[in-house]
């Protein structure tokens, strides 16, 4: 591996892909440059967030609408989903078969729509409380985070079923190979924006 | 937006009361009928323009051509062309606006003709349009089409997001010229401070409209940075070295990098400004929490750095003209490369200085405006190198020439009103007088524009294969420099005397002969604009007298000047291998600047693509929809967003074959034309004897 010319930061595939290994260099490092932007994005409205963190205009705050119980459930069955990419990551590099790697795709995916699901039983038990985005600025900033984070992990299931639906009609080829790397650096970065939110959000708001 | 509401108002706000012509029809007073005939005039105008262009398509059966050479090309020259043209035709509808808007103020003393509603359309509909579909269309369509020439590569790294950056681009500026003919564009000028542009105070579609208008262009700009940065870093020719770029592709890797990096506080910005109008959040609002200074914030760390995206490119241009038309080497190419780096860097950290009037303390502001100050270093150092470059060297005054010395006098005065305005006590007595609109139109006419049209000229004949028209070149840009002077320099002192900016009347006599000589100086800018039509006219006329097919007709140092002009669509035969700075002077001086070559291979190039025109289509329809609270239209062209991501995706067999045989054909053909082409000497450059091959003759003036 040490010997082996890196063309991009993060996993190569290795020089037994022959051209798509080379192909991969302008690809993901392109990706890496779209990550950064994203997480500007995302560093913009967490400073949002942090302005507004004492605007809640006399409604609900943090203490009365975090329920750290279920973030922690969320928390782990994403970084969980990032275990199984990588493992998805690893089975396409070292080619351990079609059936390996759809595997461990389908198992991130599970696992990121129970993600999806318990973030969207959270919202709807802030909502049941009062926690509605238009009641304060604070609310109003939360709801720009934390489901900006959520709709980020929904694009990358439709991407994920797609790259399912593409292995299956073409097997895995260039276009696969590339897509599966980049949606890998996507969900390990959703994993990274998810720990801040959990620190900087939950767990300060709960402090 | 339930169901029920869907159905039923199909249309949203859509009705008769949004036609310009509506109100005076209805209520016939003096001023609706002047408001409404100017706004019905401006929708006209909009509507032939568009019946015009679509009837003379059908009339010489060029769709087919359109379609499939133009719109669905991944060419980057021809996506360059295209952001020109967009560019040039935003350009004419700010331009007559800003006439009209000199015109109003020039009878502006107790009154004038405009409604104060009318005026405010103007100039947040001039703002946006300059700066979001006029300067950064120009820049972008410059970069993509020379960028990849001066690096030695095929095509940019993604040909086809290339493409769609185009066509969100173009959406965004249909979204603005439909705000003319359907419905009013927001009055809250072109930065739209909340909380006068949200729901309660602007209940109208007008900031919806700029709303995503911006967006649109603020997502194409981030993917058209992205694919620059990757293409400088990831295509470039063997050999080439950072440090052997030209100036003109550093300073678009630092205007990409910038855009990747500023623009998402905008989207982030407009994205919570609509979050607010349609769903009642409160990030900017008065009430419950929200707080107006984060959209002054995240603006203006977008706004800033735009700036200095706005005008790098044209700082490289200028480099490039200078060098090429003194005949030397730029002056300081380390400096000006580190230059460069200095201003992207810095440019991020001075965005509070738009608004040291609101509310910070004293330290925060002293902060602020020492770096702002600080700018002017490395501005002075770029200056400073493009006057030792012209230093003893063989100068011919060319159009791109007069742009670039008028830009280098022009620039200076417009940094130093610029270096008073970073001072926070200065800037409390002059903020929001013309002294401001008079220091930023200062460093945007002369800085970037000017650059632009420069690169227009010193780059059109490779583009096209012959030269402009030099005489109404020099016409126009004297009409642009002088009109320029007279339409601003009166600003400086108004703003001085105290004449708040946009104002739409006034009631101080003494501020009406500078409002007049604007004015004049506002018809002369027209006029400008006008020659340059008409150049471009004639130049069209005569371009048989005036074919340069060898490509070289300016004596150039960089590769974009090693091929044919037009160059082929892969850009290059063969790739070149680079050994140093200014690449083909290098191989010309070395008599190796046109080689034979033995054998030649199979080039692969992207196919063309309904990608960047259709997500274009969607993207416009989806905004209008947006807009006008048309919900179906909204549902249906979201999926239709995602529909056609998804199905891209699935696209297999992407790219074709050139065959060895066609390259070698067309690069021989290339290259029996230069052997037969006469060689000119600089003095006969601009004569028709050009065919685009330079003669050899003195050696270089040492730097």
């Amino acid at each position: 591996m040490s010997h082996e010319a890196i063309k991009h930061p993060g996993l190569n595939l290795g020089s037994a892909h022959g051209r798509d290994h080379d192909a991969a260099e302008a690809m993901l490092f392109g990706f890496w440059i779209f990550l950064m932007s994203d997480a500007i994005l995302f560093s913009m409205v967490f400073a949002t967030y942090v302005t507004s963190v004492n605007a809640t205009a006399g409604g609900p705050g943090p203490h009365e609408l975090y329920d750290i119980k279920n973030v922690l459930i969320e928390t782990l069955l994403l970084l969980a989903s990032s275990f199984t990419f990588g493992m998805a990551s690893l089975a396409l590099k070292y080619k351990h078969g079609t059936a390996r790697l759809i595997g461990w795709l389908a198992v991130t995916l599970v696992l990121g729509v129970a993600f999806l699901g318990f973030e969207l039983n959270d919202f709807t038990s802030m909502f049941a409380k009062g926690g509605v985005p238009s009641r304060s600025g604070f609310l109003s900033a939360f709801f720009d985070l934390v489901p900006l984070h959520g709709l980020h992990v929904m694009g990358g299931g439709v991407w994920l079923i797609c790259l399912i639906g593409q292995i299956a009609m073409y097997g895995v080829d260039t276009q696969v190979k590339l897509g599966v790397m980049r949606l890998a650096l996507f969900w390990h970065f959703l994993d990274i924006v998810w720990i801040a939110i959990f620190s900087g959000v939950y767990l300060a708001g709960l402090a | 937006m339930n169901l029920a509401d869907i159905f039923q108002h199909p249309l949203g706000r859509l009705s008769l009361e949004s036609l310009p012509f509506w109100q005076m029809l209805h209520d016939p007073t003096k001023a609706n009928v002047i408001n409404g005939v100017i706004g019905t005039g401006a929708a006209l105008m909009v509507v032939i323009g568009a019946i015009v262009t679509i009837a003379l398509v059908t009339k010489y059966r060029k769709w087919g051509v359109l379609w499939c050479e133009w719109l669905t090309s991944p060419d980057h020259k021809k996506i360059g062309i295209m952001y020109v043209v967009l560019a040039f035709v935003m350009l004419a509808r700010a331009l007559i606006e800003a006439a009209l808007m000199r015109a109003q103020q020039a009878f502006g003393l107790d009154g004038g003709f405009l409604s104060p509603d009318h005026f405010a359309q103007l100039f947040s509909t001039h703002g946006t349009i300059m700066i979001f579909f006029v300067v950064v269309p120009f820049l972008t369509g410059v970069i993509n089409y020379v960028m990849p020439l001066q690096i030695g590569a095929r095509d940019v790294s993604f040909p086809i997001l290339n493409s769609i950056s185009l066509g969100l681009t173009a959406a965004g500026a249909a979204l603005v010229m439909i705000s003319l003919c359907i419905g009013k564009f927001s009055t809250g000028g072109w930065f739209g401070y909340p909380p006068y542009t949200e729901a309660n105070f602007s209940p109208g579609v007008g900031p919806d409209y700029w709303i995503w208008s911006l967006t649109l262009a603020s997502l194409a700009s981030t993917l058209s940075g992205l694919n620059f940065a990757v293409t400088i870093y990831k295509q470039r020719a063997p050999g080439m070295k950072m440090m052997y770029l030209s100036l003109f592709t550093w300073t678009a890797l630092c205007a990409a990098i910038m855009m990747i990096f500023a623009m998402p506080p905008l989207t982030v910005a407009t994205a919570q400004l609509a979050l607010d109008r349609y769903l009642g959040f409160h990030y900017f609002t008065n009430e419950l929490g929200g707080n107006m200074m984060n959209f002054a914030n995240l603006f203006w760390l977008f706004g800033h750095p735009e700036v200095y995206i706005l005008v790098l490119p044209s700082f490289g241009v200028y480099s490039e003209v200078i060098s090429t038309f003194s005949t030397k080497a730029l002056f300081g190419y380390r400096s000006m490369v580190w230059a460069t780096m200095a201003i992207a860097t810095l440019s991020f950290t001075v965005w509070l200085h738009h608004f040291f009037t609101m509310g910070q303390n004293a330290n925060i502001n002293a902060v602020f405006g020492i770096a702002s100050m600080l700018i002017g270093i490395p501005t002075g150092v770029k200056i400073y190198d493009w006057m030792w470059t012209l230093f003893r060297g063989r100068v011919r005054f060319t159009v791109p020439m007069i742009y670039s010395i008028g830009f280098i006098f022009l620039f200076v005065l417009g940094g130093i009103s610029g270096i008073l305005l970073a001072n926070p006590t200065i800037d409390y007595q002059v903020h929001n007088t013309v002294f401001l609109v008079a220091h930023f139109h200062n460093v945007a006419i002369p800085g970037a524009l000017f650059g632009l049209l420069a690169g227009y000229h010193f780059w059109f004949p490779k583009a096209f294969g012959f030269r402009l028209n030099e005489h109404w070149g020099k016409v126009s840009a004297l009409c642009w420099i002088f009109g320029f002077m007279l339409a601003f320099f009166p600003l400086y002192a108004l703003g001085l005397m105290g004449l708040p900016r946009r104002s739409v009347a006034y009631t101080e006599p003494s501020y009406v002969p500078l409002e007049i000589a604007a004015f004049l100086g506002a018809i002369l800018l027209t006029a400008a604009l006008a020659t340059l039509v008409v150049q471009l006219w004639i130049s069209i006329k005569h371009r048989d007298e005036n074919r340069v097919f060898a490509g070289d007709p300016w004596d150039g140092r960089s590769l974009e000047w090693s091929v044919s002009a037009p160059p082929p669509e892969y850009n290059f035969a063969v790739i070149p291998v680079v050994t140093g700075r200014d690449a083909f002077t290098l191989a010309k001086e070395a008599g190796k600047a046109y080689p034979l070559l033995d054998t030649y291979a199979d080039i692969e190039m992207p196919k063309n693509s309904a990608m960047g025109p259709v997500l274009g289509t969607i993207a416009f329809a989806l905004a209008f929809g947006l807009v006008w609270h048309v919900w179906w239209m909204v549902i249906l062209f979201f999926v239709c967003v995602v529909v056609a991501m998804i199905v891209h995706g699935f696209a297999r067999d992407t790219t074709r074959i050139v065959p060895a045989q066609q390259v070698k054909q067309e690069h021989r053909r290339w290259l029996d034309a230069v052997a037969a082409a006469k060689a000119v000497s600089r003095e006969d450059e601009r004569k028709s004897a050009n065919q685009g091959l330079a003669e050899q003759a003195l050696p270089e003036v040492p730097a």
